[in-house]
């Protein structure tokens, strides 16, 4: 088509949007867990196999990679997990694929790291996502932690316990009681148990059959973690296992837990090209490390970042999806922005705490479930995912509703190839 | 009657291992904004073994399913479930009817029992009172396959394999309602090709995406959500969204159907006595069945097929099949008797082929194919050698244009197949195997010239069908090395291996040839060096004895059709064509030298040969065979003629003292190995057991060496 015969195409950045999210329902790890006999590799080709059922318009050869995450990348999630995931779930041998790990940002890594390849026009479709099966790996098996940690003090060995950090991140804010973060969690579960009730949580889930030892097959099509009911009263008595009368229990953190999240994301041409939904467009994303000791106040800076890239004020969001590793994180972020514990603005589904948080996989729940609160609530035009993460972290993503009357991106269902056509003559 | 009842049948077996019907309650799927159509129970079946173990159908097995099915009865009149489902482990829906406990049930009315029990739990299956499904999750065979036949509807999936109704390959009928279903479920055509052809043609099963096309499943799904996919096409029949279309049903009763449902049966017949002669009773049986039971009910064609599978199961043909099938096809194949710790095996890395002629060429094709090594053919001179390597290479472009091998894996076995002139290209081989003229001092004089050449663990084997494999080795520095390694034709075909043991041949050598057998995808049988072995003796035995008989003035007709009733693949003078007249003649003059008389030498079938006459038989364009007079002008016979029933119990005789004679000189590790050897390398039925439990059920074995060779019980009923 150039008039030049040489020289390649000139570069523009493009828009990303999240076509759609899907994930399994979330087990509880260990022997009696949903999962206990489901490969983990299993759970994440459900999901994909999920997304292109429901997106038919997608042709499987149209998408250009395959990122999936875990944190502990052998065994059932090892293998380049996003290749192998993408050939068991009988794409296209032209799918690439790859894995991916930031520990609990790892869903949300694939996110973002796929959506900078699509804004620089490497890909125009990607299916990014994560799966951990906690009760097949442990957090931290198999690890060998480089004994210059210790020996240099770079960092307290005890903050490679999530756990411990958390209580740390209790001392460094007094203000954060035992109380507060007991109330938060049983918040965390009423709000889930709401939104199951509503119909909130149930559309954005794919089925999986797991087959049991003296039980035979079924098909999960429910969360296993969640605690409807849980009371003040409830959580009072649990054990503060990281520290001798502590404040960080069971029931004001999240579980350990196996399942799996993937998302379609899209150029927004590609997506209008081929008659995608677009529930939410990437606004921008940070990442930010802070000390490992105190990982749970990461959201914070990297909010920061990221409203800052975006040119947009925390004031401009109008809802909050943040993963509950820890109540205590959570309140020390919105202790931080000055927002209420009991903002109707963060979480209206619940959180972590209640539905689990497979670490790698969680990242992209966020969004399914943000990008369900942009459907119904137009009113908003900014909303954001953020998570600590381990050693010391913090990802934030900033969305668009594309409901809301002002969306600055292309609507839904409308091509935008008759403009750069018209830009060509 | 309820599964309960026939608790006296599965006491009768306490160790059997049971394959559990695990229920579990699952909330359908609705479709978006509309709930779920209700509760739906989940059959699995299940013996919590891993995939080496399939789950099979044994008393006890349907008893538990039986009793679970009518709890869910049951819970469907109280209407607080709206449908079950039944699948199966990883692998199999259920392999089948446990065929090790029908085979052990001594009495017929203990047969008739279980013929009854099956009925009574499908029943159950097929008037749940709420729509049953089978989801064909892996393996469905005989009935395996008759739980999802009975079920309301059936999803299959493409990963699944092995459905099929083998009973007529077994010896039984697909008694419990598969041969009333099917026709009606698939067309009468379709359910003879399913019921009849495929089991009497090397009992070929369907893949889940053939059972599909012929309508046996309503709804075909990948592997890898399968059951979630089952359970919301099953969701959605539930609500009435999806109505299974059956393109293939039959109504039995609609004009067209009698005449579809006689001509079905008529082309059965047909095909059953072209491929067996009715030698066994089973395959008619199922016919028999099918054609009455168009204008049957369920019920009454389940009471036919219930006394038909009492009366089967006490027959010989069906004992003798479970023991050909289980005891040495699927157990003694795989673990041969005699051969050496496979720990001693060497690896093979490069074999040598000397010769490159037809055989030499089967030889290497096949070594490159299945052992993904090269292979070098030798000859005489280069145009010998370019036609060797040329023959592989064009079969390997037919199994190319076949789509047998891909482009990259036909390039690669073309180029693992050279040839030579010189032997020098074997100094690096593991393994050469001779493939020349079958002359004795021949093959000594190439394996001298070999053992110049070849470094001191080369194996060297030979092919030979009737020399000595220890005199081949009398004069070699090694003789320990030399192993017979005799193939059958065709090499890619027949899957039987005889590995001759000379006196010297040591352990080393020995389990190297079992292990390459193996990875040849051939049953390696041990066998003594004894002129012809075991297949060929066999053989010859026979046809020596059809050829006196037409010597001595039995019309060829008579002679040639007389072995009819044991339903051996081909007649006797269609095998010697086959075979090739001179070369049976050659063998047959082996085993004369051996054994005398008991060969006798055939002056007419000389007479044959000298004259370049391929076969006895010529075919007229208008399909009628002859033996043309310019043939017959050669030959002259006795005046002693016999009748068909003479020569067919002359040649039980014989053979039942020829296998005598070789039990005796240690031929083999005993008769199961004589059966395995002839099913495998001969393609005899599994009806007679091989051979040997014919020649014990028609007396032969008795008449001549006034006893069984096989006690009761082992291969025909007990009480037999």
């Amino acid at each position: 088509m150039s008039q030049h015969g040489s020289g390649a195409s000139p570069r523009t950045v493009r828009d990303v949007v999240f076509v759609d999210g899907i994930r399994t329902p979330f087990g509880r790890a260990g022997e009696k867990g949903i999962y206990a006999g489901t490969r983990a590799d299993d759970l994440i080709v459900k999901c994909i196999r999920g997304l292109l059922r429901r997106n038919p318009s997608l042709p499987s050869e149209r998408i250009d990679e395959v990122a999936i995450a875990a944190t502990t990348q052998t065994g059932d999630q090892g293998l380049t997990l996003g290749r192998t995931a993408a050939l068991l779930a009988g794409l296209p041998r032209t799918v690439p694929g790859f894995a991916i790990d930031r520990m609990c940002a790892g869903a949300m890594t694939a996110v973002t790291t796929t959506a900078g390849g699509i804004g620089f026009g490497a890909y125009d479709v990607v299916v990014a996502g994560g799966v951990e099966h906690m009760g097949h790996h442990p957090m931290g098996s198999g690890a060998d932690p480089n004994p210059r940690f210790m020996s240099e003090r770079l960092v307290d060995p005890a903050a490679l316990n999530m756990g411990n950090t958390a209580e740390n991140l209790h001392d460094r804010f007094p203000a954060i009681t035992k109380e507060r973060t007991d109330a938060y969690a049983v918040a965390s579960q009423d709000k889930l148990a709401a939104a199951y009730r509503d119909g909130k949580i149930q559309p954005d889930m794919v089925p999986v059959a797991a087959r049991k030892p003296g039980e035979g097959w079924t098909v999960h099509s429910k969360d296993e973690p969640p605690r409807p009911g849980t009371s003040m009263a409830d959580l009072a008595g649990l054990r503060t296992p990281f520290r001798a009368h502590g404040r960080v229990t069971a029931g004001n953190a999240a579980g350990l837990n196996d399942g799996a999240t993937a998302a379609v994301l899209a150029s927004s041409d590609a997506a209008a090209e081929l008659g995608l939904p677009v529930k939410m467009r990437l606004v921008s994303y940070a990442y930010a490390g802070v000390e490992p000791e105190v990982m749970g106040i990461g959201p914070v800076p990297a909010t920061e970042k990221a409203l800052k890239n975006a040119g947009l004020t925390i004031d401009d969001i109008g809802l909050f999806e943040i993963n509950e590793a820890f109540a205590v994180q959570v309140l020390s972020f919105l202790d931080h922005y000055g927002i209420a514990d009991d903002d109707p603005r963060v979480n209206r589904y619940g959180g972590a705490i209640a539905v689990g948080h497979p670490l790698a996989s969680s990242g992209v729940r966020l969004m399914i479930q943000l990008a369900r609160q942009f459907e119904e609530d137009p009113s908003v035009r900014y909303g954001i995912t953020t998570m600590c993460v381990g050693l010391g972290m913090g990802g934030t993503v900033i969305w668009e509703n594309p409901h809301h009357p002002d969306y600055s991106g292309t609507p839904s269902g409308e091509s935008a190839a008759t403009v750069s056509e018209g830009a060509m003559a | 009657m309820s599964a309960a009842d026939f608790r006296k049948l599965a006491d009768l077996f306490p160790n059997e291992t049971v394959t559990h019907s695990y229920v579990q309650d699952i909330a359908l799927p609705g479709t978006v904004g509309r709930p779920g159509p209700g509760t739906f129970a989940l059959v699995t079946l299940d013996n919590d073994l891993d995939h080496t173990k399939p789950t099979t159908l044994g008393p006890n097995t349907l008893v538990e399913l039986g009793t679970v099915l009518e709890g869910l009865r049951g819970r469907a009149a109280r209407g607080e479930i709206v449908g079950v489902g039944v699948t199966g482990k990883p692998h199999y829906l259920v392999a089948g009817a446990d065929l090790s406990a029908v085979k052990s049930l001594e009495q017929r009315e203990h047969g008739l029992w279980m013929a009854q029990l099956g009925h009574d739990v499908y029943a159950t299956l097929a008037n749940l009172g709420v729509p049953s499904f089978a989801f064909i999750n892996g393996a469905a065979l005989g009935g395996g396959l008759e739980i999802a036949l009975q079920s309301t509807y059936r999803t299959v999936s493409t990963g699944a394999g092995a459905l099929a109704l083998p009973e007529a390959f077994l010896g039984l009928v697909p008694g419990w309602g598969g041969v009333y279903i099917l026709p009606r479920l698939v067309g009468p055509e379709n359910a003879v090709k399913v019921m009849i052809e495929n089991p009497l043609s090397n009992n070929r099963t369907l893949s889940g995406a053939e059972a599909f096309k012929l309508g046996i499943a309503d709804a075909l799904f990948e592997p890898a959500d399968f059951l979630e996919q089952s359970l919301a096409w099953a969701a959605g029949v539930i609500s009435g969204d999806v109505v299974p279309e059956r393109a293939n049903a039959v109504d039995p009763s609609s004009p067209e159907a009698a005449t579809r449902w006689a001509a079905a049966v008529e082309a059965g017949r047909a095909f059953v006595e072209a491929k067996t002669s009715n030698a066994s009773p089973a395959p008619a049986k199922v016919l028999d069945i099918l054609e009455v039971n168009r204008t049957m009910t369920a019920a009454e064609s389940a009471a036919l097929e219930c006394e038909t599978l009492a009366e089967l199961m006490q027959t010989d043909e069906f004992r003798s099949t479970v023991y050909a099938f289980l005891d040495l096809v699927q157990k003694r194949a795989k673990r041969p008797a005699g051969a050496p710790d496979r720990k001693l095996a060497r690896p093979v890395t490069k074999v040598g082929v000397v010769g490159a002629g037809l055989m030499a060429g089967q030889l290497a094709l096949l070594f490159a194919r299945q052992l993904k090594v090269p292979v070098v053919l030798t000859d005489i001179d280069q145009a010998r050698v370019d036609k060797g390597v040329a023959y592989v290479h064009a079969e390997v472009d037919k199994l190319l244009a076949k789509k047998r091998l891909s482009q990259d894996a036909a390039n690669r076995t073309k180029a693992l197949v050279t040839g030579s002139v010189s032997k020098d290209v074997f100094a690096d081989a593991d393994f050469v195997i001779e493939a020349v003229f079958e002359e004795l001092h021949i093959k000594k004089q190439v394996f001298a010239e070999l053992e110049g050449i070849v470094g001191t663990e080369c194996i060297l084997a030979t092919n030979t069908s009737s020399l000595s494999v220890t005199e081949m080795a009398a004069d070699l520095q090694h003789p320990e090395r030399l192993v017979g390694f005799h193939f059958f034709n065709p090499v890619a075909v027949m899957p039987l291996l005889e590995i001759v043991r000379a006196p010297r041949t040591d352990d080393a050598v020995l389990a190297t040839a079992f292990e390459l057998a193996k990875s040849l995808k051939k049953t390696g049988v041990l066998v003594k060096d004894a002129a012809a072995f075991v297949v060929n003796r066999i053989l010859l035995r026979l046809m020596g004895e059809v050829t006196a008989a037409f010597d001595e003035g039995t019309p060829a007709e008579v002679a040639d059709n007389a072995l009819r009733p044991m339903g051996l693949p081909m007649t006797p003078f269609t095998l010697l064509a086959m075979v090739g007249l001179p070369v049976a003649q050659h063998v047959q003059e082996s085993l004369h030298a051996a054994f005398g008389d008991r060969f006798p030498v055939s002056t007419n079938l000389k007479k044959l040969i000298d004259n370049n006459v391929k076969a006895l038989w010529e075919t007229s364009p208008d399909g009628t065979r002859a033996i043309p007079a310019s043939t017959l002008e050669m030959l002259s016979f006795g005046s002693s003629p016999s009748t068909g029933g003479q020569v067919l119990r002359r040649v039980q005789d014989a053979l039942a003292e020829e296998i005598g004679h070789m039990l005796d000189e240690d031929v083999v590790a005993g008769p199961a190995d004589i059966d395995l050897c002839m099913i495998l390398g001969a393609g005899w039925p599994m009806f007679l057991g091989g051979i040997i439990p014919y020649l014990d059920r028609v007396g032969a074995s008795e008449r001549v060496n006034g006893k069984r060779f096989l006690a009761p019980g082992v291969a025909s009923p007990a009480a037999g």
